[in-house]
């Protein structure tokens, strides 16, 4: 099989490659520069960066197969880069990664795999693709659950399904590291990307303003109660999320969080913690999973946000191509821009971006 | 594999390999050392001296070896700025200049000289009368004999002569001509000349700079006296004589291989220009080397194309090679005026002694089916370029 292998750098997807390499497959690695902001001394983390690509390098010279860096910074920008900064500005909180799962890894990389001749494209997510008995295809969370990806794929079209191949999605991490140091490849003890990798430092707001020059969302205004009491200033809605405690410098006498937030109007609203909770949230159009979208009253289990335990829900269409999601028991922190994905068992049946919680 | 990525390097002549290895094994002692097997040493770079000034037409004594053309380039502009520094301190480069050139442009830049820079031509070929307006007190002139990207061949016997009524040396990186066309460094009338050994089948890590008629030229390198003070360190044996043996070759093979070449290069370009007629050849109207075609086939992205290239057996390489992949009209391209859209899509053929004619009728092939290929990724990609 020739294969196309997605490498950023880091140790999961050099082991992904590295294995089909070893299991005799042709392979050609692949690292997407997609963010260039040159190498940052503050996190050797980042996976963007020009080191990364020489350890991609590294670990294709090992293992005797090719390597291309291919510039995708394009559609980074139009796809990944202007969406989160105009989700953030609009008071939501975004989720790039699925984004840049669904139209740079699984999108441009996709297209590109007819330049070799590929039949399939391998990537290091744990997550896996199972062949069922009707000839369908299905996304399944990973064997290792606290290392499960799955809700990141959640918006990859269902069509590249069948070319898809997960080489770790049966591995736990230390197996994976084992493998990496077995082979010889020098990123096997390389430590783990944490934050967005085009955002080492995890300050996405400075990130959005000194890199972008974005200026949006970054007026101070008010925290407001819900019954529209102004209780402190806040610092620009871009430095907010839903379900926020820490950082709001508000004195009250019970602990506030953030419950939501107006960006036209500019204000934060704030409160204790038993008015976070949602009996039902609506999403945007669902990107499906299945060969057609789910029926009225489907049963799901449902992830808000990507570390949530899942709680089961109801699904019903709405207008848009979305869904009204009704939780079996409130859920905390329904948080516009987050994804919901819908899982039946193991299986992710779609993904929607959250649009707000009811 | 098709090879046609001959400008990038070439493979080592088989002689080539055969005297580096005997010289390897052979002569271990120090060409500087006064014994008998000094002296065996010696000889051996003076051999190759002899054969390396015989391909350019200058004489033994103005051959001065470096470690190839990065080097050539650097300690020719920046000893020649050196040495004339106090009748000003300003140079001149033209905007075709290889990254050699431009980086050695750059480390002057950074010692407080001025840097002017010759606009190209859409021909893709220098202007001359540009050297006319020069500031009086520049000092060198750079001006390649033949761009590594297009292959076209730039006027620098006519460069020579505006240059030197105005008093301004002239450096002529000859890197990637030496060996695919005749060279009379004397016609030429250059002062500074740099050649290197691996884009004419010889080893990668030596060259030369041709010091003509004792041109000003302080080196780089000091401490010691090697190359008669121009460059010190001790000589990279095996390579030296490497050299010599290609240079030799090449020139032998000149009068006949140049044409062959020619013809080569000339059917690659009917065939992919009969496919594709859309396609646009770079600097077609200028004289150029004959083993180099640099052409744009619209919505076929050079990246997409390379990549499609390689996994249907052919090397090439894109206007110039990129470390990190990016995306970027080639400057050269840029300077003589080529859009964007095309410059993206630019892709080098470079053929070489290896090369067959029955490898141009397969890459021709292969050529159309990877442009169809890259045009179908621009086409589906959700940006567009």
């Amino acid at each position: 099989m020739k294969v196309l292998a997605a490498m950023s750098g880091g140790v999961d997807s050099a082991v992904a490659a590295a294995l089909l390499a070893e299991q005799g497959h042709e392979v050609t690695g692949v690292t997407l520069k997609l963010w260039c902001y040159g190498t940052s001394p503050l996190s050797p983390r980042a996976c963007c960066t020009l080191d990364a690509i020489d350890d991609a390098r590294a670990v294709a010279r090992t293992m005797g197969f090719a390597h291309y860096v291919v510039d995708a910074e394009d559609v980074f920008r139009a796809r990944v880069l202007q969406p989160f900064l105009d989700a953030y500005a609009s008071g939501r909180t975004p989720y790039p990664c699925a984004h840049c799962n669904q139209h740079l890894k699984f999108g441009d990389l996709v297209g590109r795999m007819q330049l070799t001749g590929a039949d399939a494209l391998a990537t290091g997510h744990y997550a896996r693709v199972t062949a069922e008995p009707d000839g369908d295809f299905a996304l399944r969370r990973a064997r290792d659950g606290h290392k499960d990806q799955s809700y990141a794929l959640a918006l990859i079209s269902y069509d590249v399904l069948p070319r898809v191949r997960f080489p770790l999605g049966d591995l736990e991490k230390d197996a994976v590291r084992a493998h990496a140091a077995r082979l010889g490849l020098q990123v096997w003890d390389k430590p783990e990307s944490q934050d967005l990798c085009f955002v080492p430092d995890g300050d996405y707001a400075g990130f959005a303003a000194r890199s972008l020059g974005e200026t949006r969302g970054t007026a101070p205004g008010a925290f407001v109660t819900p019954d529209g009491r102004e209780v402190g200033r806040h610092r620009g809605v871009f430095n907010y999320t839903v379900g926020q405690r820490r950082g709001l410098g508000i004195a009250a006498g019970e602990p506030l969080y953030v419950l939501g937030i107006d960006a036209p109007a500019n204000t934060v609203t704030v409160g204790p913690r038993d008015q976070l909770l949602a009996p039902a949230l609506a999403t945007g159009p669902v990107n499906w999973l299945l060969p057609a979208p789910a029926a009225s009253g489907t049963r799901v289990t449902v992830q808000i946000r990507a570390h949530h335990v899942p709680a089961a829900a109801t699904l019903a269409p709405i207008e848009g191509g979305g869904v009204e999601v009704r939780f079996e028991t409130p859920q905390a922190a329904v948080t516009p821009g987050q994804l919901a994905v819908f899982y039946d068992g193991d299986r992710v049946i779609g993904g929607a971006s959250i649009a707000r919680g009811l | 594999m098709i090879y046609l990525d001959h400008n990038a390097s070439t493979p080592v002549r088989p002689e080539v390999v055969a005297a580096m290895t005997g010289a390897l094994s052979e002569l271990h002692a120090n060409p500087s050392s006064a014994h008998h097997e000094g002296q065996r040493a010696r000889a051996a770079v003076e051999r190759a001296r002899e054969q390396i000034a015989a391909l350019v037409g200058a004489k033994p004594a103005e051959i001065v070896f470096t470690s190839g053309g990065t080097e050539g380039d650097h300690a020719a502009l920046i000893g020649a700025a050196w040495a004339l520094e106090p009748r000003g301190k300003r140079v001149a480069i033209s905007s075709l200049e290889h990254h050699a050139v431009h980086g050695a442009a750059e480390v002057l830049a950074r010692g407080g000289w001025a840097i002017e820079h010759l606009p190209a031509l859409p021909s893709g070929v220098i202007d001359v009368d540009a050297i006319d307006r020069l500031p009086d007190d520049t000092t060198v002139l750079s001006l390649m004999l033949a761009n590594n990207e297009t292959g076209a061949l730039q006027p620098v016997a006519a460069a020579v002569a505006r240059a030197r009524a105005r008093g301004i040396r002239v450096h002529c990186d000859a890197v990637q001509a030496a060996g695919k066309i005749p060279i009379d460094a004397h016609a030429l009338g250059a002062d500074y000349l740099v050649i290197s050994a691996h884009k004419l089948g010889g080893p990668k890590g030596v060259g030369a700079l041709v010091l003509r008629d004792g041109a000003p030229c302080e080196p780089l390198f000091r401490g010691s006296g090697h190359e008669r003070g121009h460059r010190g360190g001790t000589e990279n044996l095996a390579g030296i004589v490497g050299f010599g043996l290609a240079a030799a070759s090449a020139a032998d093979e000149l009068p006949h291989e140049t044409e062959r070449l020619r013809a080569l290069r000339d059917d690659l370009e009917r065939r992919i220009l009969a496919a594709f007629p859309d396609a646009v050849v770079h600097a077609a109207d200028a004289e150029r080397l004959p083993n180099t075609l640099a052409l744009s086939v619209p919505e076929a992205r050079s990246d997409h194309l390379l990549m499609a290239l390689d996994a249907r057996g052919v090397a090439a390489s894109a206007g110039a090679a990129c470390a990190t992949g990016a995306v970027e009209p080639s400057p050269v391209l840029t300077a003589m005026g080529v859009p964007r859209a095309l410059a993206i899509a630019a892709l080098r053929l470079s053929v070489g002694r290896t090369t067959t004619s029955a490898d141009i009728a397969a890459a021709a092939v292969a050529f159309a089916d990877a442009v169809r290929a890259a045009r179908a990724v621009s086409a589906g990609r959700e940006v567009p370029a």
